[in-house]
């Protein structure tokens, strides 16, 4: 491992701040430069963060994450339905709850490892998620999902006067409305935020000793460290780090949905991180913005578009391609979600960090120091 | 957005400066500023959301779905044989797109999830400009983008929604239904059964375990005891169960004489199966016939539950068979682009984009602040249902229901269903305080 | 009695299904220590094998007549089926009987198949991590499922039982009660089907050579290659068989569960769950597990339980595999040491 300095880290997260504060410039000519998709972006990474810290870090595989990132929306919603519309006593709450949830599910979970550890954790996100669709709508309203009305107490700000006459008011952060570009920078500086400590659990004792734990739990047992301790500190932290993006997601858009618990979502947060690259600390967000932008945009084609997008063409040439694109576009994005999943694992394993690592190596190398292309896999 | 121009800017300055210099130009190119409402079209064309279920168990609804926008599209635009536009009485639309714009579309995918619905919707109304939503196959995600399009400031066109929340306790000023509900389906359904099947029957409820089975559990439920029956047992069931099997053996020894499944998509076309299997149908039960009953089943329900379908009661919203005007007119012109009749699904859709389309002519404006005055208990006919009224007090269509039964001998995979009768529309309709809800106030603004 | 009679069948029938996904799943972790997230679309594939035979027997000749129009404009198309015109009341029989006619096709198919993947592309990732193995797995698991609704749509597609099986049987004169318990002949079919299928998988690992060869290898590859045996051309067998398992599995469950594209996706994280029960890599282990998951999953479903403890029919598999997996860390019958890292 390669020992950087504070002023190294100060300025990778520099760079980082940078690409996440430019997204709406930068991803203008992707046709991803919308504040829904910017928001999700952004929380997402935070989610694939939260992640990375148990699984790229200690190398436990949780396959129930969603259920934390659920929790925390539920969270959310019930602090704007009960205290107030400004999202800070949302934030708070719906942390404490994913951490209180997560040190419950971790307590017991973490009493295994490997893949056992893993069915554990998707067995706890499978009883939340089926039983927050049926049994428990009184408080999670099922299938239609936690909505606000205007009937909501909203105890504080009814005790500051703060009132929303006319619609039902919005979450806001003392006036800066979370809808729209607004909501986006307010998430964007959170991931960095999250980024940042993200950064300095990996840089700390801490981190190394999670990562101990990946590469020989029972070497450390057998050195006198009682690990549990520290995989269970990484599993409360990730988990609440989950109900950070949860609580975003329903700040941004409120409402909080059963299926946000349900197993292919847990599965999703897996996919993005592995995509990105598994304990690298930019991959997971790499991963994140992948898959949601093949969900997003990926989806909305329709062979309208493509004919429109086609059209420099000859008539022929363009029908052709038409034809030969439409089933990985709009209804078959599924397809192309897939084949993609499958072609990053096959030729990148280490994701598609590993990709961006293999291009850097490769100038590197032209500049004549071929021992750096050694060091490199070292992250 | 009302609070956003001053705090923006401040916040951003305070918190991370270089960011904020590099990104601040593209804030000020934000559509919705300076506009009199949301996505106000500037240019020669329109946009409308197309958003169904493109992936998972309802995509083939969503497909059938997608086909009836777009045939709706190409119609307002005066492109083909015009459809319903030539039988809707007391059309504005004259064929020349809206308001003389060219109606463009975009498209997206639900997925059948709220959380996917309210992405795509969001991308209509945020990327593409879009000022009408229209389409989706179930209740859960028709209520969650209804309440988004509220808060987002655009018109919602309900698509296939049967559960009595869209319209009632969810109901919103900005979102309208064309398709009926769950009470409707009880009012329509219990005299057929009670003239089929008599007075003194015994039903058992198997329910899909999440809000649209129980508003159909309860309308059912409800009509079904006024006229005499006795309710044995209510079941739940969770969704997607696969096999129904443990739910479905308790109802052979429970003294019931006809089981009624609640249940809608993979998960009836599962039970209705199964409750066959188990010979449900050939049983006695109290010296009578046992009959199962599906409330709510659609034409590819029916192919996909193939032979078990057959003479079961159920209702419908529409059916391509009905003999008036425009129902024959919108079965011709889809048969002939796409070669198969249109699902009730297509319908609904259809419609539902036309109305919005007249409803923005007779305003004169896009502005969903006329538009909604200009939906608000309308009185139209000639769209395939007979004479409709858009009650303005929930925004729900009332207009006669059709009672259908699985054939026995049908002709070909699009003659699945028998309309056995049309019931009238004021058998079906009712107080809309029974189900509470508010409408609040029209949103026009981003 | 009756009721507890009819809901252990229905367990069974239930834990048949389970049990056999369940089975080509460890068999797969036990020898190729592979974590394979396609094998519930191996499932979904062999029941559109049964969807494809009827469809090839129900072909049609079409010709159309253009003097008679549909009610929608287009001109009528007459169809008469093929295998009827050629072969008389035996094609009759024939679509009759498509199901078990599908298990000869979907033996040889699916073996193919199952062989197919693991030399292009399986193989490859024996020494890659689980992770790595679940990304790429779940993407083939995608694309087969999308190929399948390109080709069939994602309307469930009815598949009927033979019609002697179509009715139902009276077991309770079989065990000498007085009333009659009646069960479908088909679900009985399925029962005695999947307790055979894991019976012949058991008794070929354990009383054949090539079986016990295969076990060997399972305990210490490295040992059993020392031994001059090509133990990895025995675990590619092995998992063709696995997805044979699954794909007849499947064929035969499409008269109690329409055969649709995402079918294998509802039974993938099942039947991880009845693997980790059974144990990891235990063959044994996984029937066991499964049988015993269906039948608790029956028993709880009931309305007696139910008034009791709402929800738990929702939430049952899952408790059960928490305590399990907390009173015994490797499952019922798991091994030490197998999947633990």
């Amino acid at each position: 491992m390669q020992m950087t300095t504070l002023r190294q880290d100060f300025l990778f997260l520099a760079l980082f701040a940078i690409a996440v504060l430019t997204m709406p410039i930068w991803l203008d000519p992707l046709g991803a430069n919308y504040p829904d998709l910017l928001q999700k972006f952004a929380i997402y990474g935070i989610f694939a963060i939260g992640f990375n810290i148990l699984f790229g870090l200690t190398g436990y595989l949780s396959f129930g994450h969603a259920a934390f990132l659920g929790v925390g929306s539920y969270a959310a919603v019930w602090a704007f339905k009960l205290f107030s519309m400004n999202v800070v006593p949302a934030l708070l709450l719906a942390m404490i709850v994913a951490g209180l949830f997560s040190a419950a599910i971790g307590y017991i979970c973490l009493r295994r490892a490997g893949i056992y550890f893993s069915i554990l954790t998707l067995a706890f996100a499978q009883m939340s998620y089926n039983l927050a669709y049926s049994v428990l709508t009184p408080i999670t309203n099922g299938e239609t999902g936690l909505q606000l009305s205007l009937q909501d107490a909203r105890i504080l700000d009814r005790t500051f006067g703060i009132d929303a006459t006319g619609g039902i008011p919005f979450p806001n952060f003392f006036g800066l409305t979370m809808g729209g570009y607004g909501g986006f920078y307010f998430c964007a500086v959170l991931l960095i935020v999250c980024f940042f400590i993200a950064l300095r659990i990996d840089r700390s004792p801490f981190g190394m000793m999670l990562r101990a734990i990946k590469s020989n739990q029972n070497r450390m047992a057998y050195t006198g460290f009682n690990t549990r301790p520290y995989a269970m500190t990484a599993f409360i932290i990730s988990g609440m780090y989950a109900g950070l993006a949860g609580a975003l997601l329903a700040a941004t858009d409120p409402l909080a949905g059963a299926e946000r618990m349900q197993w292919t979502a847990s599965g999703e947060v897996v996919l993005m991180t592995i995509l990105g690259g598994a304990g690298t600390l930019v991959g997971p967000i790499v991963g994140a913005g992948v898959i949601k932008y093949f969900e997003n945009i990926f989806s909305a084609y329709n062979e309208g578009r493509l004919h429109a997008i086609f059209s420099f063409l000859p008539d022929g040439l363009e029908n052709f391609f038409v034809t030969v694109t439409t089933p990985f576009v709009g209804e078959g994005w599924h397809l192309t979600l897939g084949i993609a999943f499958m072609l990053v694992v096959i030729f990148l394993p280490g994701g598609l960090m590993e990709g961006v690592r293999r291009i850097r190596s490769l100038f590197s190398r032209r500049k004549s120091k071929p021992e750096q292309a050694e060091l490199a896999p070292a992250e | 957005m009302k609070l956003f121009n001053v705090n923006r800017r401040r916040f951003l300055r305070g918190s991370v400066a270089a960011g904020a210099g590099l990104a601040l130009p593209t804030i000020f190119t934000s559509a919705s500023r300076a506009q009199g409402y949301c996505n106000e079209p500037t240019g020669s064309s329109v946009v409308l959301g197309f958003n169904v279920p493109q992936t998972g168990p309802y995509a083939d609804e969503g497909a059938d779905e997608l086909r009836a926008l777009q045939l709706a599209a190409k119609h307002l635009n005066g492109e083909g044989d015009g459809g319903m536009l030539n039988t809707f009485t007391g059309s504005q639309l004259q064929g020349n797109g809206i308001l003389g714009k060219k109606v463009e579309y975009v498209t997206g995918d639900t997925q059948t999830k709220s959380d996917a619905a309210r992405a795509s919707a969001r991308r209509m109304i945020e990327k593409d400009g879009a000022l009408m939503i229209t389409g989706g196959s179930s209740s859960g995600v028709a209520v969650a983008v209804q309440s988004l399009c509220q808060e987002a400031g655009v018109i919602f066109m309900a698509g296939l929604t049967h559960s009595n929340d869209t319209t009632g306790k969810d109901k919103r000023r900005n979102g309208f239904r064309h398709f009926f509900n769950a009470y409707m389906s009880g009012q329509a359904l219990g005299p057929v059964l009670a003239e089929s099947y008599g007075n003194d029957r015994r039903a058992y409820h198997l329910t899909a375990d999440y809000t649209w089975g129980w508003t159909q559990e309860e309308s059912i439920k409800a009509t079904t005891e006024q006229l005499g029956w006795e309710t044995v047992e209510t079941v739940r069931t969770p969704l997607g169960a696969g096999d129904f099997s443990q739910y479905i053996t308790p109802v052979v020894n429970s003294g019931a004489d006809v089981l009624i499944l609640n249940h809608y998509g993979k998960d009836m076309v599962n039970s209705l199966t199964q409750a066959v299997q188990f010979g449900l149908r050939e049983r006695e039960a109290n010296g009578k016939d046992f009959q199962i009953v599906v409330p709510l089943f659609s034409e590819l329900m029916a192919q996909g539950a193939g032979e078990a379908i057959k003479g079961i009661y159920g209702t419908a919203n529409w059916d391509w068979k009905l003999e008036n005007d425009g129902t024959q007119a919108f079965t011709k012109s889809f048969g002939q682009e796409y070669g198969q009749p249109p699902s009730q699904a297509a319908h609904t859709c259809y419609v539902q984009a036309l109305l919005y389309a007249n409803a923005v002519e007779t305003a004169g404006t896009f502005n969903p602040e006329g538009v909604v005055e200009a939906l608000e208990d309308l009185e139209f006919d000639g769209l395939g249902n007979g004479p409709t009224l858009y009650r303005g007090a929930d925004h729900q269509c009332f207009k006669p229901v059709l009672v259908v039964q699985g054939k026995e001998e049908p002709q070909d995979k699009f003659d699945l269903l028998e309309v056995v009768r049309e019931v009238p529309t004021e058998q079906v309709t009712y107080d809309p305080s029974i189900f509470g809800g508010e409408l609040g106030d029209v949103n026009g603004q981003c | 009695m009756d009721a507890f009679i009819i809901q252990l069948l229905n367990g069974l029938d239930k834990g048949g299904a389970y049990a056999l996904i369940a089975l080509g799943l460890t068999l797969v972790f036990g020898t190729l220590g592979v974590v394979n997230f396609a094998h519930g679309a191996l499932f979904m594939l062999g029941a559109f094998v049964a969807v494809a035979v009827r469809r090839i027997l129900q072909l049609e000749t079409v010709t159309v007549d253009p003097d008679r129009l549909t009610p929608w404009g287009s001109p009528m198309e007459i169809r008469t089926p093929l295998v009827q015109a050629w072969l008389g009341d035996f094609g009759e029989v024939l679509l009759q009987y498509s199901v078990p006619l599908s298990i000869l096709v979907a033996i040889p198919f699916m073996l193919a198949v199952g062989l197919a993947m693991e030399r292009g592309l399986i193989r490859f990732f024996y020494r890659r991590t689980h992770a790595e193995q679940i990304l790429v797995t779940f993407g083939l698991a995608i694309v087969l499922q999308e190929i399948i609704k390109a080709f069939f749509g994602a309307n469930p597609i009815p598949v009927s039982a033979p019609e002697a099986l179509a009715g139902s049987a009276n077991v309770g004169a079989w065990l000498g009660l007085e009333s009659g318990v009646y069960y479908p002949w088909w679900r009985l079919v399925y029962l005695a089907f999947s307790i055979l299928m894991a019976g012949l998988v058991i008794a070929f690992l354990q009383f054949t050579t090539w079986g016990m060869v295969v076990r060997a290898g399972m305990q210490d590859r490295q040992t059993v290659g020392f031994l001059g045996i090509n133990i990895q051309r025995r675990f590619t067998v092995v998992f063709g068989i696995a997805a044979a398992i699954a794909g007849i599995a499947g064929a035969m469950y499409t008269p109690i569960v329409p055969a649709n594209y995402h079918m294998g996706m509802d039974f993938l994280v099942l039947s991880f769950v009845v693997v980790v029960v059974g144990g990891m890599g235990s063959v044994a282990g996984a029937v066991l597990a499964g049988f015993l998951l269906g039948v608790l999953q029956s028993f709880v479903s009931m309305n007696e339980v139910k008034d009791l403890v709402p929800g738990i029919d929702q939430v049952i598999i899952y408790l059960v595999a928490v305590v399990v997996l907390l009173v015994r860390p490797r499952g019922l019958m798991g091994r030490r040491g197998v999947m633990e890292n």
